[in-house]
Parts: structure tokens; sequence; C-alpha cells
């Protein structure tokens, strides 16, 4: 009996761990340095319908507690994730992974997630409704509780994958985000996405990030994360995906207490290429000190 | 890429605000061009540096105090463990040359120190770019593999104005360069002849390609300067849109 084992959308999971879309690239390079098999399942880097550069550089800055990034969704495009970037992971990753899809109008949503249907290496869609919406004047679309319907359900009608809401904190009201992506028929929502954050250069007197501000990721973002994962376990039926700032064992717990059914590992990578490998091997440990079983014995308990 | 546990071994200043620092440990595979990203104490992003130098149990920076992650290494004392990824990056192509010629603008000069090592036999010409005359050193320690020019733009030692506008009135024969500095240095260089590699700099998130935060545009698409970089042929590098 596999004490980390937790099941999320009627995937049995190794353990709970997945590393953050945006922080693993398409994970294949991540088999250099460890035996990626380990992994609960693996979020891809942020794709897009058409090839993106991203934004001009500098593209990070470092805060105390975390980093800001403005990466732009740098990737190469579904059609070329789907030639080269999927057959690279297939070689080193025995399993299923979940893609994640960004884009700034409804149709680029459509497309990209549909491409994605019968790909042998995807389980799930992971749509990141904080890109800003082109046609909506810029606004993201994950800070409309109407658009957020819309959207998912359009997106649902097209694929046959599971479909994960990912929602951004920059909001007012977290649950009437999520009741929405359930209205709109997300199979699980995950979250939480970066905060909109800025730095400046004491040097120069101006924003680091060429594009001024950016999303504030990392150890100083745990507890805003937290809340809103409890604030959102609270009030949707739909499965949980927890994220923000989790960089041990003892905070993957503490997230699964508030709700998270699986967690996400983000920024925490970054700065150790082991950090996903340490925290499962730290978890039995830690369930041990706590007097802990099964782990997916505690999700939602402090609900 | 490794992830290691390196032991300060020496930490003094060359000059004012320019520190070498000597790691012991595992530190085998660096070829001239990789660099390492430490990780210290208090916060939360690792920072890059070139090799200066590299055997199997040593690795010598050369790194200048900018900011307070730089000033916190220079309070590192002997004996300190510290965590370092380290053979980050693709380093230097060495075949290139027959008649090498080395520009390193300040702190540009950290990587060129071991290439000038490995291209000893074929006795470079080295141009060390400084601002004035308090900032200039290293030099007796290049001068051992090659012939070594020195300028400040103050004319305080050495040739008075840039690495450029002494390699455009000298006649160095060279068929073939690498150069690390400053971006403007770089810039101007290329256009002046492409036939050589340059080093880059960038604000790195990972340092290993696992975040795209350092990607620049070249010739033939993004490139990753944690991965594919910190090198690349002057010929490839889009220079207008990254800066
Ligand atoms: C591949 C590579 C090799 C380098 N080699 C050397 C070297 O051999 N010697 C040397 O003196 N310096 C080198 N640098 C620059 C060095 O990394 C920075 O000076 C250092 O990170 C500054 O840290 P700080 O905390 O003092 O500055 P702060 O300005 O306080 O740093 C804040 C953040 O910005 C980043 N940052 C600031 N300046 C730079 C920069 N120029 N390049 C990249 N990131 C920066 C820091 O890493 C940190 O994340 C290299 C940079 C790169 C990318
Ligand atoms: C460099 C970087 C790139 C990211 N790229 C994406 C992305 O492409 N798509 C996405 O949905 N989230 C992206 N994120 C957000 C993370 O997946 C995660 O939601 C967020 O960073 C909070 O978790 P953390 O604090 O553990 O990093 C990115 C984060 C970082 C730091
Ligand atoms: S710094 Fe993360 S990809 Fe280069």
């Amino acid at each position: 009996m596999n004490r980390l084992e937790v099941e999320l959308l009627g995937k049995k999971l190794k353990n709970p761990i997945i590393p953050a879309s945006g922080t693993f690239g398409f994970g294949y390079e991540f088999a250099e340095y460890y035996d990626i098999n380990i992994l609960g399942s693996i979020a891809l880097k942020g794709t897009t319908l058409h090839p993106r550069y991203g934004n001009p550089l500098p593209r990070v800055a470092e805060c105390k507690s975390g980093m800001i990034n403005a990466i732009g969704l740098q990737n190469p495009g579904a059609d070329q994730v789907i030639s080269t970037e999927l057959v690279k992971l297939k070689k080193a990753y025995r399993d299923k992974a979940i893609i994640n899809i960004g884009g700034h109008s409804f149709n680029d949503y459509i497309d990209t997630a549909k491409k994605f249907n019968g790909i042998s290496n995807i389980w799930a869609v992971e749509l990141n409704i904080s890109c800003p919406n082109v046609e909506g004047g810029g606004m993201a679309f994950g800070t409309n509780p109407l658009i957020i319907k819309e959207l998912t359900s359009a997106v649902k009608r097209v694929i046959t994958n599971p479909l994960i809401v990912k929602l951004s904190p920059n909001v007012t009201s977290i649950q009437d985000m999520a009741i929405a992506a359930e209205e709109g028929g997300a199979d699980a929502i995950s979250l939480i996405n970066t905060l909109v954050g800025m730095r400046i250069d004491l040097k120069t007197g101006k924003p680091i990030i060429s594009v001024k501000s950016g999303g504030y990721s990392g150890v100083g973002v745990f507890p805003i994360a937290i809340r809103m994962i409890y604030a959102v376990s609270s009030c949707v039926k739909i499965p949980v995906i927890g994220m923000g700032g989790i960089s041990n064992a003892r905070e993957v717990l503490e997230a699964m207490y508030a709700g998270a059914h699986a967690v996400m590992i983000g920024t925490q990578n970054l700065i150790d290429p082991y950090a996903c490998q340490s925290i499962i091997n730290e978890l039995p440990d830690v369930m041990d000190q706590l007097s802990i079983r099964n782990i997916r014995d505690i999700i939602r308990r402090s609900i | 890429m490794k992830n290691v546990f390196l032991t300060v071994k020496e930490n003094r200043p060359l000059t004012n605000d320019f520190y070498k620092m000597v790691l012991e440990g595992e530190c085998s595979g660096h070829t001239a061009g990789m660099f390492v990203n430490i990780k210290l104490q208090d916060f939360t992003l690792r920072r890059p540096f070139g090799i200066a130098d590299a055997d199997n149990h040593s690795i010598t920076l050369l790194y200048k105090v900018v900011g307070l992650g730089t000033k916190y290494m220079t309070t590192l004392q002997n004996g300190v463990i510290i965590d370092v990824l380290t053979c980050l990056g693709n380093g230097f192509n060495l075949g290139k040359a027959s008649k090498p010629l080395l520009i390193g603008g300040g702190t540009g000069i950290a990587p060129l120190f071991k290439l000038a090592k490995e291209l000893k036999s074929k006795y470079p010409n080295i141009i060390l770019g400084f601002r004035t005359h308090e900032d200039v050193c290293m030099i007796h320690e290049f001068s051992e593999f090659g012939n070594v020019h020195v300028t400040t733009d103050d004319g305080s030692y050495g040739y008075k104005g840039n690495v450029l506008s002494y390699l455009k009135s000298t006649g160095i024969v060279y068929d073939y360069y690498y150069a690390c500095g400053p971006l403007v240095m770089l810039k101007n260089l290329t256009s002046i002849d492409k036939n050589g590699e340059l080093s880059l700099e960038s604000r790195m998130g990972c340092g290993f390609g696992a975040c795209m935060g350092c990607s620049i545009k070249t010739k033939s698409g993004y490139k990753r300067v944690c991965k594919e970089g910190p090198v690349f042929n002057a010929s490839e590098v889009i220079f207008d849109e990254q800066t």
C-alpha cells in the first residue's frame, strides 16, 4: 500500500507532487538531474497556439521571499510542442503529463486545447486564465466570473481530456471565480497563479522588469495560497490542486489540510532543481512525525 | 549541471570592489566559458558567475561587488560551505582560432582567464579594459599565457580609451576572437568584426534552463543564455531587441 498515493480526476497519482507550469520546462531536461518518473504528474510549460518569444529582458526580478517573472509565455507553439517537446518527454517519462494552455482570445484557447485531444502522453488540460484578454481590452480573463464561466464551457465542449482551470489570485473574491469555473464545467481547479508585483532598480530609478510588472511567486505567497485553497475548497465540489510558495513536505501537508487533492511546486524548482524529489523523499518522515498514515486521509481536514 | 557543496578556501579583494574567491570540493567537468550558480543564505535567487579557473578539486571566481548579494559574498570566511550548481552553460569553442584574440571589459575578464590558460600554446593577444588604474588587476597572471594589452577609460594605466578603439588603432593580428564584457562593448565589437564568440550575461531565474527567464533572440531562434549560452557566435546574436 503506497501511503503517498492520491486520486485526481479518476487517475491514481503515486504521490501528490506535481511540478508547476513554467518552472519545469517540458519536463525532459529535469531527467538529466533525477528520475522524473517518481513525480505524481508534471504540468508542462504554458503553451499557446503560435510560437511566442515572450517579453523583452529583464524578465525576472528577485524579491526577499520570492521572485517576479514576466516571461510572457515563451514557447514554441502547440504544433511544435506536440511534434518535438512531447516526443522528447515521452522518452524520459513513462506517464502522462498535464498540458498548460495560455491565450489572448477565446479562439486561441479553444484551438490550442483541441490540438491535445488524443495526444498519447497528455491526460489533462490546465487552462491558464491569467493572460490578458486582447479582445476584451487587455483585462485578464481570470478576473471576470462571467468570462471564466463562458471560456471554461467553450473549452470543455471541444476537449476530450479532463479540464483544470487555473485561477489567478489577483481578484477580490476567489470564491466567485471558482464557482464560475465549476458552473462552466471545469473538472478541477488549480490555484494560485502568481500575484502581480513590481520591483524598482535603485540605480536607475526604473522598474527592473522590462514590462514593468510581473507575477510574484515563491515562499512569500504561501499564506495567501493557503487561504485561497481553503476558501475555494469550501465552496466548490470539484477537486482543488493547491500551489503557491510550497517549498517543503510540511507545507505540502498544510496545503492538503486546506483542501488540496494534489499540490504543485513552482519557484522552488528554480532555486533547487531537486526540490520535488527532496519533498517526495521527505514526506513519509514528516507524516510519521504527525501520525499521518495515508496522505489522502488529510485532504480537506481543516474545513 | 551538478549540485555540489564547496568550501571557501580563499576570498580576498584584488582591487577596491573586485574579489577573488577560491572554492574547493568536487569541481570536475568545467571547461572555459562555463559558469556556476551560487546559493547565498537569505537570498532567493542564486547568483551566476563565470569560471575564472578550475581543476577537479577547485574553482576560482572573480567577482565585482555590485549589490547586496555580492556584498554578502565578501563576508564569507574560509571554511564556510556553500551550495553551488556547477558545470552550467556551453563554454567557449577552443578549436576555432589559430591566432586567438581575447577581449575582456570589466568583470568580463573573469571567464577569459581559464580560456587564456588553455590557449597558452597559441600565445593569444589579450586586451583587458578597465575604467581606471584602480580597477586594473590580474595583469601578471594573464601575462603568463599571452601578450597582454591594457586600456583604461581615463588613460591612468596603459592605453587611454576602450578596448575597441585600442583594437582599431593597433594592428593586432588575429583570426578569431573571444569576448566578454558590457553589452555595448560586445555590440560595437560585432559591428567591426563578427568572426568570434561572445559570452553574454542575463538576469536568471534558474541558471539551468527551466524558466525561460534569460532568453535572447538569435538568428537561429530563441536561445537561453544559461543553457544554449552563455557563449554565442558573434554573427548569431541579435542585439537591438534585448537591451
Ligand atoms: C553567465 C553569467 C556569468 C557572470 N559572471 C560574472 C563574473 O565572473 N564576475 C562578476 O563579477 N559578475 C558576473 N556576472 C554578473 C553577476 O551575476 C552579478 O553581478 C550578480 O548576480 C549581482 O548580484 P548582487 O546581489 O550583488 O546584485 P543585485 O543587483 O542586488 O542583484 C539582484 C538580482 O539581479 C541579478 N543581477 C544583477 N546584476 C546582474 C548581472 N549583471 N547579470 C546577471 N544577473 C544580475 C542578481 O543575480 C539578482 O538575482 C555573471 C552573470 C552571468 C549571467
Ligand atoms: C518563471 C515562471 C513561469 C511561469 N509560467 C507559467 C505558465 O506558463 N503558465 C501558468 O499557468 N503558470 C505559470 N507560472 C506560475 C506557476 O505555475 C505557479 O502558479 C506560481 O508560480 C505559484 O507557485 P510557486 O510560488 O510555487 O512558484 C510561472 C511561474 C514562474 C515562476
Ligand atoms: S535562467 Fe532559467 S532558463 Fe535560463
